[in-house]
């Protein structure tokens, strides 16, 4: 029975259910163990420090947007255009498979002073960290789809006589879409990872600087409102994607819920 | 019924008519052909003739090269050597529909959108009112919105058969289409396709006796490692035929026993 009633809540109701449960509990620890604040400030004063520089935050929080979604988009253009080509060239594939893995087992960490080095103290620095860690979930996933296209479909439109770009554009990209789904989806879950790296290493503004900055100074409350926004925007973020998701694969059996739809 | 629908039916039917002329569908021709993989030869100089407008069943059992015989006849796949031809001496592909081991809708188009598939490859407009009248014979007009997960095996097998039609093309080449429904709805289905393929040229490639005995008008039989086939083989009457016709039962039984035979 209470099962049922919390699934009737629906998405919303339950994220903030999720919400308000752990401030509560993040209070209640605050209180009972007396922690000083410049360790863990209690969330009243975290949202007063988020409301007396709100001018200060919301300028940050839209420079780490801009960095997120600029990553996002050239990641994901990056991604997808390498699938393509290792889909249409096995030899191309062959050659960029390993320079592929490699750039994956470099640490982003490592790389950022050097990307900083080159690409300056702004946003260029930022996108293409974001980018770094962006493109290969998606290429990966999405050469796996293109490259699992049921044989007997592609077969059905060579007998319908369809021109190789009618059978890309009509059967392999369609059928690959929901592997590329897979791929967006872990993309939008690091791509704030990549953009923040950049800048606590090397910048004068995003709300990775924010929390560099009021951390030196003690200010915790500060850098708990600029943690507080960075998680607001990751989830906003993880639900836009869902949305389209739902929306462009909805005939895919429960894209993304196994358990069900109505979650 | 039949009054309501019949303006309709009539342009339909003169469509057709225009495209495959009474007993003017091309058959099929198979010289010398040869397949190998590697060491492994799966045939060897198979020759066959199928006539305009004859249904023929070919039987065999699973992994005897029935379906890279379809594939290369299809022009998907090459043969090793030999020579596939229509009997007016035109080559076969683009002259095809073809229908495979499984429905192969497409998930993501509506039972419409899929009938009308080869229109959209080929950057064809749609006949529409060609594709309404196919769904119409094959009784999915009110699923024409539907998506295919929405429709149950008998009705996707339905929505495949009419997207075949839709392509009017003279040659039917058919993979197991009906190997996956349960046997009271593959039979109903076997009647309607046997019913909506007359005149054309059809080769059927089945491992169900009873199936290839219902609606072949001869029967042949792949067997043996490389496969060789057997002489062709004839139903008395006409398809599709019952399926207690004892003719049926009785060559099916003999087939059965063939095929048993050859697998050994």
């Amino acid at each position: 029975m209470t099962a049922g009633r919390t699934l009737r809540l629906g998405r919303g109701g339950r994220g903030l259910l999720i919400f308000v449960g752990l401030i509560l509990i993040w209070w209640g620890l605050t209180l009972l163990f007396r922690v000083p604040s410049y360790m863990l400030p209690t969330p009243d004063r975290v949202a007063v420090a988020l409301w007396n520089g709100r001018g200060y935050l919301a300028h940050n929080a839209l420079i780490t947007i801009c960095e997120i979604m600029l990553g996002l988009g050239f990641g994901l253009l990056l991604g997808a255009s390498l699938a393509l080509a290792m889909m249409f060239s096995p030899l191309f594939q062959r050659w960029m498979m390993p320079v592929l893995v490699v750039s994956q087992a470099i640490p982003v960490f490592a790389l950022a002073p050097l990307l900083v080095l080159w690409f300056g103290f702004g946003l260029a620095s930022k996108v293409i960290m974001a980018m770094l860690v962006i493109f290969f979930p998606v290429t990966a996933s999405f050469f796996d789809g293109l490259r699992r296209t049921e044989t007997g479909w592609i077969d059905l439109a060579k007998t319908m006589r369809a021109s190789p770009y009618a059978q890309l554009r009509h059967v392999r990209l369609v059928a690959a879409l929901p592997a590329f789904g897979s791929g967006l989806r872990v993309a939008a879950a690091v791509a704030p990872i990549g953009a923040v790296i950049g800048e606590w290493v090397g910048s004068a503004s995003g709300l990775g600087y924010v929390m560099l900055n009021s951390n030196a100074r003690m200010q915790t409350d500060v850098c708990f409102a600029a943690l507080f926004l960075l998680s607001l925007m990751a989830v906003f973020l993880w639900q836009l994607v869902d949305i389209l998701l739902r929306r462009i694969l909805y005939w895919v059996p429960d894209a993304s819920h196994p358990a069900g739809r109505s979650a | 019924m039949v009054a309501l629908v019949r303006p309709r039916m009539d342009a339909a039917a003169a469509a057709t008519r225009d495209q495959t002329p009474n007993g003017g569908n091309p058959g099929i021709r198979v010289r010398d052909l040869t397949l190998r993989f590697g060491a492994q030869t799966v045939f060897e100089n198979l020759s066959f003739e199928i006539s305009g407008g004859e249904f023929v069943a070919l039987l065999g059992s699973s992994g005897v090269g029935k379906s890279s015989l379809l594939k290369i006849i299809a022009g998907l796949a090459d043969a090793t050597a030999g020579s596939v031809i229509g009997t007016d001496g035109l080559p076969i592909p683009g002259r095809i529909a073809y229908m495979g081991q499984q429905d192969l809708l497409y998930p993501w188009l509506t039972v419409m959108q899929n009938v009308t598939l080869g229109a959209r490859l080929r950057r064809e407009p749609v006949d529409r009112p060609w594709a309404e009248h196919l769904l119409e014979r094959v009784g999915l007009s009110t699923r024409q919105k539907a998506l295919p997960a929405a429709l149950s095996g008998g009705m996707r097998q339905r929505a495949a058969i009419a997207r075949t039609l839709y392509e009017r093309q003279p040659i039917v080449l058919m993979d197991e289409p009906f190997s996956a429904l349960d046997a009271i709805t593959r039979a109903m289905v076997q009647d309607l396709a046997a019913e909506l393929l007359a005149d054309r040229t059809v080769l059927l490639i089945t491992h169900d006796p009873l199936e290839a005995c219902r609606l072949g008008h001869h029967l042949m039989v792949l067997s043996g490692h490389p496969a060789r086939l057997g002489e062709p083989f004839t139903v008395p009457g006409q398809p599709p035929r019952a399926p207690d016709d004892p003719a049926v039962l009785t060559s099916q039984g003999h087939l059965l026993r063939l095929l048993v035979e050859a697998s050994r």
